[in-house]
């Protein structure tokens, strides 16, 4: 309950990470590889071009997260913007080794 | 007219509020019975009663038709069901009646609406899920949920305002009040369709949503997330399947929502969106309008209500736990709330829909159906949409709350019921995602659709895991936007900054305005009292005493301007 004692977890360690990393690149590789091995039924012509999934998949996705990033300085607050704040949500510092009770 | 009346008391939805009043006035002991035991004798209700309409009867010259059981509706009444089980489960540790009341009632409210046959007696179920589900905000017991909850009950209210004028205006052009297809050339045509738009949250009309759903008590998210916007989607379907322009507005809406996930800090506030954003999926099937379009979008809202009940489930484990939901304050989650992890990620894999979760089984026949109908525009945005959902639901909000860096909390795991609910709605989108046949075979229509093809499994793992590795590299080179305290600004913005502003500033301006005129109208009023102390005051002309000769010679002047005006 305690924050003193923080013993590395599972997921923390940098082998483990990599690992993760590593088995997703090499995944990728194996389904851009698959290209060639399977019959595809494009519906309209360009999605059957080679790899439009991967590069759909990958362009979309930095397409949302780079402009949604771009828009945050446009769209960011602060969080009594509205002046209807919780004053009683808890600050981190505050909220630390807080004990969580049953109910 | 007795059997009838039989039937209409015969409803699922009926039971369901029953329950909710008994859970009302009786001891907390029996509670199991009324959230988890009836919830099961109405889906066997539901299922026992034969296709076709029930429960007819004429009341001030109206025909209702209080049960009306038919592919569409029964699809939607099971699920709505399903969801009341599992949220009562999720629910049950909690000492709170008026949570558990206004859950009830508000499932047999969404329950009666889709079995509705008519317009009147959908606008009145339609009201009562307004009234029912602000309790769920309200039990959250601070000032700022009590605001917020007006705002929601306003909206909510403005829908059905706009269902009855809409009634009203269809009655009396046809003389029918039938809850048929209506389609926008329909007399009240457009105003119905505004009204169910609003509860859909079409885009510009969704903010009540992301304003009201994140604020509500751990539980009372997860209820929320089930019955309003789904039911709007099953009105959608039943009065406009077809209908044009939802195709564009349905597009618009898988688009901009992940947008404002992708940057929002508060974790179920993302799951609003996010499910807004899911929502759109349902709304362009049901513009497209084929019967694997509306199948889809009918098997899509069963399996979005699992895999969204339960990412809020597991949300709510940790609002619960930890206190706050805010991606900036967690992280390392998963050291004291494993279990919770996991079911979190069986619930992201779903959304994202990775082959064997629900998800994918239900999405792609939308996709399909586009295709079909060479909407090439709308399949990509929802292609492109395909891979934001992977982003916001599918790792960010697993990511951030149970990995990333570890902020130190060493809380318990969520209680037993709340993992059991957890466990039970895995399990089921698992098994939806595994062997979908059950699922397709209670669909609205009978459509041919498999689909696990090798071209169709591949290309989603293709887009979905180079998306995961477009993560990895923002992620690692420190271009992924962090997570900070903060909120966004959004079209809740117009009423809650813009119009204050503009009726506080009108109402200056009026005050300034009527100030201006009055003291115009006082100087005009001063200068005529003067002209008039002048003429007839103390020292004025006609006051002043006069001699008896100017007098003469006055009314001399009178009697020869009379004797000239005589001629």
């Amino acid at each position: 309950m305690s924050r003193r004692e923080r013993p590395t977890g599972w997921f923390e360690r940098r082998v483990v990470i990599h690992t993760v990393i590593a088995t997703l690149a090499v995944v990728c590789l194996g389904l851009l590889i698959a290209e060639w091995f399977y019959a595809k039924h494009p519906y309209f012509g360009f999605d059957g071009w080679f790899g439009f999934y991967p590069a759909a998949g990958f362009g979309a996705y930095c397409l949302i997260v780079l402009s949604a990033k771009a828009l945050r300085p446009l769209l960011r607050r602060d969080e009594d913007y509205y002046g209807e704040a919780d004053p009683d949500e808890a600050d981190l510092e505050e909220s630390i080794g807080r004990e969580h009770r049953d109910d | 007219m007795t059997d009838a009346l039989g039937a209409a008391v015969a409803s699922p939805a009926l039971l369901l509020m029953a329950a909710g009043l008994m859970l009302a006035v009786t001891p907390r002991l029996v509670r199991a019975i009324w959230l988890l035991g009836v919830p099961v004798l109405a889906l066997m209700l539901l299922w026992a009663l034969p296709t076709g309409l029930h429960g007819q009867v004429s009341l001030f010259g109206f025909d209702l038709t209080m049960l009306r059981v038919d592919g569409l509706s029964r699809v939607w009444a099971t699920i709505f069901i399903i969801g009341s089980f599992l949220a009562g489960l999720y629910a049950l540790h909690l000492d709170d009646r008026l949570q558990h009341v206004a859950s009830l009632i508000y499932a047999s409210a969404a329950v009666g609406a889709v079995l509705a046959g008519d317009l009147v007696t959908l606008f009145i179920f339609w009201e009562v899920t307004a009234i029912s589900s602000v309790f769920l905000i309200w039990a959250r017991r601070r000032v700022r949920a009590h605001i917020i909850g007006l705002r929601y009950l306003i909206i909510q209210v403005i829908s059905g305002l706009l269902l009855m004028v809409g009634a009203i205006v269809h009655h009396r052009a046809t003389g029918s009040i039938a809850f048929g297809h209506l389609g926008l050339e329909a007399a009240g045509g457009w105003l119905i369709f505004l009204a169910f738009g609003i509860k859909a949250a079409f885009p510009l009309l969704h903010n009540w949503m992301q304003d009201a759903y994140p604020e509500s008590t751990p539980t009372g998210t997860v209820v929320l997330s089930i019955y309003t916007t789904k039911l709007a989607i099953y009105a959608l379907a039943r009065g406009f399947a077809g209908t044009e322009i939802l195709i564009a507005i349905g597009a618009v809406m898988t688009l901009f929502p992940i947008f404002y996930a992708v940057i929002e800090n508060d974790l179920r506030r993302v799951l609003a969106y996010s499910l807004n954003n899911q929502l759109g999926f349902m709304v362009v099937g049901i513009g497209i309008g084929t019967p694997l379009a509306v199948n889809g979008a009918a098997a899509h809202a069963f399996a979005h209500i699992l895999y969204k009940g339960l990412l809020l489930m597991s949300m709510g484990a940790v609002l619960y736990r930890v206190g706050t939901v805010k991606a900036s304050e967690l992280g390392g989650l998963y050291k004291s709330m494993p279990a919770t992890a996991v079911f979190c990620i069986v619930g992201s894999m779903s959304i994202s829909a990775f082959p064997l979760f629900s998800g994918f089984v239900t999405k792609s026949m939308i996709l399909t159906a586009a295709a079909e109908q060479h909407h090439w525009i709308v399949w990509c945005v929802l292609l492109i949409a395909s891979a934001g959902v992977l982003d916001h639901s599918g790792i960010k909000v697993p990511f951030f709350s149970f990995f990333a860096h570890d902020a130190g909390y060493r809380v318990k795991e969520a209680p037993a019921n709340m993992l059991a609910a957890m466990a039970i709605t895995a399990a089921l989108c698992i098994g939806i995602g595994v062997y979908p046949a059950p699922l397709y075979a209670i669909l609205p229509f009978d459509v041919d659709y498999s689909p696990y093809t090798a071209a169709h499994v591949i290309n989603q793992l293709q887009l979905l895991l180079f998306a995961a590795l477009a993560f990895v590299t923002l992620y690692r080179s420190g271009l992924y936007p962090p997570e900070v305290r903060g909120i966004n600004i959004d079209t809740d913005w117009l009423y809650r900054r813009a119009l204050p502003i503009v009726v506080a500033g009108s109402r200056r301006a009026l005050l300034g305005g009527r100030k201006r005129a009055i003291g115009a109208a006082t100087i005009g009023l001063a200068g005529a009292r003067q002209r008039l102390e002048q003429a007839f005051g103390v020292r004025g002309v006609m006051a002043r005493t006069w001699t008896t000769g100017v007098m003469l010679l006055w009314v001399t002047a009178l009697l020869a301007a009379y004797l000239l005006l005589y001629y």
